[in-house]
């Protein structure tokens, strides 16, 4: 493959509406580096700090990781001890964080695009990372998943990719059905078909589940949440009931064809959306996706110390 | 006449930058990013659109001698023109065959006097481009045939390819096959998925595939250019990419729809995904898209192949085989190639217009560059527009990709320095 892309320089990175399709390769080629021991060198101790006001273990470890493995010096930062519960707003902690010589945060807050005034804000100069913002974007997961693709196909044009699930409270759906769409993947959906309204409707259709399995290159399953279901009309959440009908049984798994994937953003609930022994088959990608994650975030921080010109050397 | 094209984009080592181009006496005089206007007589703002060499086709038909209702040199031409096409190379299956000096006299004399683009043609390997009589090479290559070819036909027989190809080589010329072998086709007219699916006749693959195998070696043993039309098996791919590992003298092209389509495409007994080859499956495209990455296929050609209305608005089964494509293939592969990453532009454009360049050796095509002749396009990549009936040029309406939105439309084509297309 002679595929050429530039190297990546943002001065944020918050949303995958800004990234065109050279932009997400020029990403997954840079965490394909990291992943095959690409190292930088810093022209100074650059820091950074992982302002999580809604929490998310997972993704916060991933963040801390990539940004150890860059060796930027990671600051502390607890939002339960911290001024947020004397009533200080986002943008004065942000400002704290520069005035103490931060150059670099992630942020996740439920607010949607809480970053649009950090970014409006002439004040602020460090570099935004989005760790996810309400029902909005979630920029490092959408890449992680297109890493996770594009290291098993090598393209995106002409694959068949089922997002199947909870797709009206998921922001990994929307992402990604703009993303794939837009790398010329075929977008469908699966799950329950009340959850498919007419936003998704646009990108793909909706197919049963067990036509999915027999079609598409790469199953997307999506996180239930139970306690959203069990407030539905039809009363209490059966786990049984909701895998019988839109989960992966081993039967579905046996008819996927033999070059596809599943993928899920976990965390699993094991026996609901994929089968408890299906989590770590052999077509599962699992784990996979939450080892590309730290070298999507590295990435990501390195598009960001490249804006700022941070880098000393890349070997 | 002096011309500037001022605020265009061009490639230059796989990045676009700003430049203006000067052209004089037809040539391209000076590329540099700010020319002056003094003393000039047109000013062309590219506008920030994408100005690139005019591509060449490698793989057009015109109707014309014969078959005029479905397209002709001019129309044909203009079509090319639209699509951002400077020259063109027009196969020999029309009525008579370019079979003959005098033949090929008044084919060449028609495509000078109506062409809008360059037009280059083919010679036929043999008489009325079938049998198995072979044609005078020395006597047609001096008429100025540009190589021997009988599309549409394949040559069934082995010695009449052989020789053929040996009287190829010794005049440095390329046989350029439409590889069928007639006996394995079964009178098919679709892929096995596709033709099971729609209770036709299938074509399998080994009709190609079997004669590619059989001309590499004959290309091994006489030495000749062997290029291979309009490859559409993964199996083809794999012939050709061992043969040039064997260091046999073969290139191949590819078709767009081939790039573009499968036979999952075909949902309905619609004639306008019919064509020879047919659509093969996802696997075959994905080989092909991998073919052209790798370099084992050398260049993208369209296989434009006008038909009346008449002939298209049939069954699958009964249809003429063939759609058109100057003027839906750079707007077509850019928005699903490269906008989605697949491609880089630089690459797409490669195919179009250096590799066909150098792989024929042609003299002033396939490159924007001083000294070279003015044949350039620009397109339009920034804004989304819907291919439409009513914009085509060419007398064939017959294509799938009516109706598509797309990125690339060419604003803008000028042959030898003049304006051979402009949008309105």
């Amino acid at each position: 493959m002679m595929q050429i892309t530039k190297p990546v320089s943002f001065e944020n990175v918050v949303s995958m509406e800004d990234l065109s399709a050279e932009d997400v390769l020029s990403f997954i080629h840079e965490a394909q580096d990291f992943k095959a021991g690409k190292q930088i060198e810093l022209k100074r101790p650059v820091y950074a700090a992982n302002l999580f006001f809604e929490s998310s273990t997972r993704t916060h470890t991933s963040f801390e990781m990539a940004e150890r493995k860059l060796g930027l010096q990671v600051v502390n930062f607890d939002p339960s001890n911290s001024s947020l519960s004397k009533g200080e707003s986002m943008s004065d902690t942000v400002k704290t964080f520069q005035a103490i010589g931060v150059d670099l945060v992630a942020i996740r807050d439920k607010k949607n695009e809480y970053y649009k005034d950090l970014i409006a804000d002439p004040n602020v100069h460090v570099g935004i990372a989005n760790g996810g913002d309400g029902s909005g974007q979630h920029p490092s997961q959408s890449l992680l998943d297109m890493m996770t693709i594009y290291e098993e196909f090598g393209h995106f044009e002409g694959l068949k990719v089922a997002i199947v699930g909870d797709l009206t409270h998921s922001r990994v759906a929307r992402s990604n059905m703009e993303v794939l769409t837009m790398l010329g993947a075929h977008v469908y959906f699966g799950g329950p078909k009340k959850w498919y309204t007419e936003e998704f409707a646009k990108y793909g259709e909706w197919m049963p589940i067990d036509d999915l399995v027999e079609e598409m290159d790469v199953m997307m399953f999506l996180r239930v949440q139970h306690e959203r279901i069990a407030d539905d009309e039809n009363g209490a959440f059966s786990a049984e009931k909701y895998h019988a009908q839109y989960g992966l049984t081993a039967e579905r798994e046996s008819r996927m064809p033999q070059h596809s994937i599943i993928m899920h953003p976990a965390p699993v609930n094991r026996g609901v959306e994929i089968a408890d022994e299906l989590v770590e088959c052999d077509k599962s990608r699992i784990f996979e996706q939450m080892h590309n994650g730290v070298f999507v975030r590295m990435a990501i921080m390195t598009s960001m110390l490249r804006n700022r010109d941070l880098i000393k050397e890349e070997y | 006449m002096k011309r500037i094209i001022a605020n265009g984009q061009i490639l230059d080592r796989g990045q676009l930058v700003k430049r203006d181009i000067l052209i004089e006496n037809g040539r391209v005089a000076k590329i540099a990013e700010d020319i002056s206007t003094d003393g000039v007589d047109e000013v062309i703002d590219a506008k920030g659109n994408f100005v690139s060499a005019g591509l060449i086709d490698v793989h057009v038909h015109y109707r014309q001698p014969g078959q005029e209702q479905k397209e002709t040199v001019k129309t044909g031409s203009l079509a090319a023109a639209h699509g951002g096409f400077t020259t063109v190379c027009a196969m020999p299956n029309v009525t008579p065959a370019p079979d003959s000096v005098n033949n090929m006299e008044a084919l060449i004399k028609l495509n000078h006097t109506d062409g809008a683009v360059h037009i280059k043609q083919y010679a036929a390997i043999t008489t009325n481009r079938g049998g198995d009589e072979l044609v005078d090479f020395k006597a047609l290559k001096d008429a100025g045939a540009f190589a021997f070819s009988n599309d549409g036909n394949g040559i069934q027989k082995s010695s009449t390819m052989y020789e053929a190809m040996q009287q190829a080589a010794k005049l440095d010329m390329a046989i350029v096959e439409h590889v069928q072998d007639d006996a394995l086709t079964y009178g098919g007219v679709l892929n096995g998925g596709a033709a099971k699916r729609l209770g036709m006749k299938e074509m399998p693959w080994v009709s190609e595939t079997a004669q590619v195998a059989r001309d590499v070696i004959l290309a091994e043993a006489t030495g000749v250019h062997y290029h291979v039309c309009h490859a559409s098996s993964k199996h083809t791919v794999n012939v050709i990419r061992a043969a040039k590992q064997a260091g046999i003298n073969v290139t191949a092209e590819v078709s767009p729809h081939h790039l573009l389509l499968s036979d999952a495409n075909i949902k309905e007994d619609n004639a306008m995904y019919k064509m020879n080859p047919p659509l093969r499956g996802e696997d075959d495209r994905q080989a092909l898209i991998e073919g052209l990455l790798d370099g084992t296929i050398d260049m993208i050609a369209t296989d434009h192949a006008p038909h009346t209305k008449a002939d298209k608005d049939q069954s699958i089964a009964t249809a003429a085989f063939g759609i058109t494509g100057s003027e839906t293939a750079f707007s077509m592969l850019y928005t699903r190639f490269v906008k989605t990453g697949r491609f880089t532009l630089a690459q797409l454009v490669n195919w179009l217009t250096k590799q066909p360049a150098s792989v024929f050796k042609m003299r002033g095509a396939g490159s924007l560059a001083v000294g070279q002749p003015a044949d350039i396009a620009i397109f339009d990549l920034k804004h989304e527009h819907e291919i439409k009936e009513s914009d085509y040029l060419s007398k064939g309406k017959n294509s799938p990709f009516t109706g598509e939105a797309v990125y690339g439309d060419t604003v803008m084509t000028l042959v030898d320095g003049d304006i051979a297309y402009k949008r309105s």
